[in-house]
């Protein structure tokens, strides 16, 4: 028993410095070198200012802007407090919670469903095509810009699915908003 | 649900069961100290600890001292966990100035992730220092999934030996698994992780300037404009990948694998869901190939199988529903939008994804989420909540889930014995009394925790009540999955209530302690009185365990034990917020 807890305890110190320390430091080593955008969080720059990452999403409310999903991460998109909002499906915060969404999006036909349903991260960067879509009579008419032009730009920004298989195809918003506010405004 | 849904749960399917024929002939090498090409690179290491811990690397345990090795290294590295939380605060590597963590999740983590639960009641990034999720938290991810693999072949060889008194040496075990299996894996998967956007470096967390900036509404009617966003950065990336390799689960961000810097893309989720599969589906072919009978070993991994390929039709089929109370809403399935129940997912994963991750991660014991759980449709919830009850032996946690499986095969074959009135026989082992009552204890420890617990809870309004985020049945769903959870060592949670209080801090850290150590014991137990016996040859009356009739037999005990043990808990719980909810009740 003694001699199994000394051999417990070296082997414990001994695998820390290995696994807790050696590893971690390894793997960044060899990120650093090969992959240093990725390993830092594809930090986005626009005039010289950190405006965001492009795997995290960002709040878009108003008309200019597509909309992101609703958010349950700190006041919405904190991305120091991701989480999602652990409603149940029959829960009734949910349903008033959707229902008012539906009242903000509310277009041209039904609103696609993740456009009122928060992430599970409260970070999702992305929209589904048929969110983007719904949102482009809004945003054209808010620019100024013709429907079509606006269409242009999202069909341009549908990420389709990994290896023409995996995940669903999607449209990350603050890269399509960012591009939104590089054309030139017409108002 | 869509013909791509189902084309990528097929694929997921058919890698798992390709890739476990190689993964688990390998293991075989290590375990039974052969060749292997990492030899030049893993050896010197090996025999480098050796020496340093002064191990005698040939000397072989009784069940007993293997045991005894077991749990006196679990309790070393449990408090240096837990003294490391307490003083975060003067340690290195705390880029957020976090103050140390208080005793009682300092205590529920430590415990969490000692016996590879890695249940969180705490948020990580306001929570742990960089050290502590590195030094602390990452390293119980090696040693908690390797004590998992060294337990299952300890168990392995109780069956494989005969007339002998050991069952092996956990050192060395314990050793060569990480050395061999763990380390190298987990290197390969953390920088295919990094090069999809997983992050990994030690920033201070990020500021950026929002787009748009908002207003928000503040308390008493004020509001304020919000012109930043706070990024939490980190060294994830290595711990993202021992925590699926090793089963584990224990999330680097809240929001665990939906976090977009843990998984950032459709590939590092098909991935990560690969990499909790595959050990435990490769230990199957270990099994096998130790006990000389291959197809025993593949007769196991189809019983593993079908109840996965079940759970996951069930639950993705359930997710795709439209919600019956959401109105003005677009829920089905087209060329654009993946449909069904969306909230709490997100949309580089879809349904199809969601629920295969969620199938994946409860059939074995670990607990990571793409998709959070407590946002299911009831049905859909059903699923991972069935999967844990069922005791995490459909693939399982690393070495875990493959000694859970092993004692229902002891009651398989024990029915079956029964059924044709002969003393059964495993493998040539006659299963006798004493094998059965430590099967049963194995199996009886498991919901009398579990439901005991939530028991308890439920007559406690203020303690155990006030705490739900969600009520009506969804309420139970939540204390049933937290206790299923922590005593199964799963680690996943019904997430929106708040379990940071020491009523559940300490119940389920006692849930998870007795949930691994004690049901390790009687397992040893088995495998050291296994180990004993004789071989009696097989004959015209033995029940052979190497056809599809065995594989029918042990998913039907399985099912059977789970069903009689949580089928009245569960009808109250999601059950009947199905048919509330589908009759227009919220709650």
């Amino acid at each position: 028993m003694k001699k199994q807890i000394t051999i417990a305890v070296l082997y414990t110190l001994l695998t820390t410095v290995l696994l807790g320390v050696g590893y971690p430091l390894a793997v960044t080593a060899v990120a650093r070198l090969l992959f240093h955008r990725q390993a830092d969080g594809e930090l986005i720059m626009r005039d010289g200012h950190l405006v965001g990452s492009a795997l995290i999403g960002q709040p878009f409310t108003g008309p200019r802007y597509f909309h992101s999903r609703p958010s349950a991460a700190g006041a919405g998109y904190d991305a120091s407090a991701s989480s999602g909002s652990n409603l149940a499906a029959s829960s009734k915060a949910l349903l008033d919670r959707t229902e008012a969404s539906v009242a903000v999006e509310k277009n041209d036909g039904p609103v696609p469903v993740d456009l009122v349903t928060a992430s599970g991260s409260g970070l999702d960067p992305d929209i589904t095509p048929a969110a983007a879509f719904y949102q482009v009579a809004r945003v054209a008419a808010a620019r100024g810009l013709p429907v079509q032009v606006v269409e242009d730009l999202v069909q341009k920004h549908v990420t389709e699915r990994q290896f023409g298989l995996l995940g669903e195809p999607r449209v990350h918003v603050l890269e399509l908003n960012l591009a939104l506010d590089a054309m030139a405004p017409k108002s | 649900m869509s013909l791509n849904g189902w084309l990528q749960i097929l694929l997921f399917i058919a890698l798992v069961l390709l890739l476990a024929q190689p993964v688990g002939s390998y293991m075989t090498l290590v375990f039974e100290r052969r060749r292997t090409w990492l030899d030049g690179v893993c050896g010197p290491v090996e025999r480098l600890l050796y020496r340093l811990a002064g191990i005698d690397a040939d000397y072989e345990m009784r069940w007993t001292e293997y045991a005894v090795a077991m749990l006196v290294f679990s309790a070393v590295t449990l408090v240096l966990t837990y003294l490391m939380e307490r003083l975060q605060g003067i340690l290195p590597l705390n880029t957020q100035h976090l103050p140390g963590v208080p005793a009682d999740v300092a205590l529920n983590t430590a415990i969490s992730f000692t016996t590879n639960t890695n249940w969180q009641s705490y948020v990580p990034e306001t929570t742990m220092s960089y050290l502590t999720q590195m030094v602390g938290l990452a390293t119980h991810n090696f040693w908690s999934a390797a004590v998992g693999l060294a337990l299952a072949i300890a168990f392995v060889r109780g069956i494989a030996r005969r007339e002998s008194s050991t069952l092996g040496n956990f050192w060395v075990d314990l050793t060569r698994a990480t050395l061999w299996v763990l380390l190298p894996m987990s290197l390969v998967l953390a920088i295919a992780l990094v090069s999809q956007g997983v992050v990994q470096n030690f920033r201070p967390y990020d500021r950026a300037t929002l787009v748009e900036p908002q207003r928000i509404a503040g308390s008493g009617g004020q509001s304020s404009t919000m012109t930043t966003q706070t990024i939490a950065q980190g060294p994830v990336a290595s711990q993202e990948a021992i925590k699926m390799l090793g089963t584990n689960g224990g999330g680097f961000f809240n929001a665990n694998s939906a976090h977009p810097f843990e998984n950032p893309t459709p590939l590092t989720n098909f991935l990560e869901m690969l990499a909790i599969f595959l050990l435990p589906a490769g230990l199957t072919v270990t099994l096998g190939q130790i006990v000389g009978s291959p197809k025993h070993g593949r007769a196991v991994l189809a019983a593993m199988t079908i109840l996965f390929a079940v759970g996951v039709m069930a639950c993705y089929w359930a997710e795709s529903q439209p919600n019956p109370l959401m109105h003005g809403v677009a829920q089905g399935h087209s060329e654009q939008q993946s449909g069904g129940n969306m909230e709490g997912k997100e949309v580089r994963f879809g349904v199809a994804n969601s629920a295969l991750f969620a199938t994946v991660t409860t059939d074995a014991s670990c607990g990571a989420v793409n998709a959070m759980h407590d946002s299911f449709t009831p049905l859909g919830g059903l699923v991972p909540m069935v999967n844990i009850l069922l005791g995490e032996i459909v693939f399982g946690g690393v070495g875990a889930g493959l000694y859970g499986m092993l004692v229902f095969v002891v009651i398989a074959v024990f029915i079956a014995g029964l059924m044709v009135g002969r003393t059964p026989e495993y493998l040539g082992k006659k299963i006798e009394s004493y094998d059965v009552q430590m099967s049963m204890l194995y199996l009886l420890i498991f919901p009398l925790v579990i439901l005991g617990f939530a028991a308890v809870s439920v007559m406690m309004p203020s303690t155990g009540l006030s705490v739900l985020a969600n009520k009506g049945p969804h309420g139970l769903s939540e204390i049933l999955y937290a206790y299923a959870s922590a005593t199964g060592n799963n680690g996943s949670a019904f997430a929106g209530s708040n379990w940071n209080t020491h009523w559940y801090n300490y119940s389920t850290g006692v849930a998870m302690f007795i949930g691994r150590f004690l049901m390790i014991v009687p397992m040893l137990a088995i495998a050291g009185n296994l180990a004993r016996k004789k071989i009696v040859p097989a004959s015209a009356g033995t029940f052979p365990v190497t056809t599809p009739l065995f594989t029918l037999l042990l998913v039907g005990v399985i099912v059977v034990v789970g069903a009689l043990t949580f089928f009245p808990a569960i009808s109250l719980g999601p059950v009947l917020e199905h048919l509330l909810l589908h009759a227009g009740q919220t709650f």
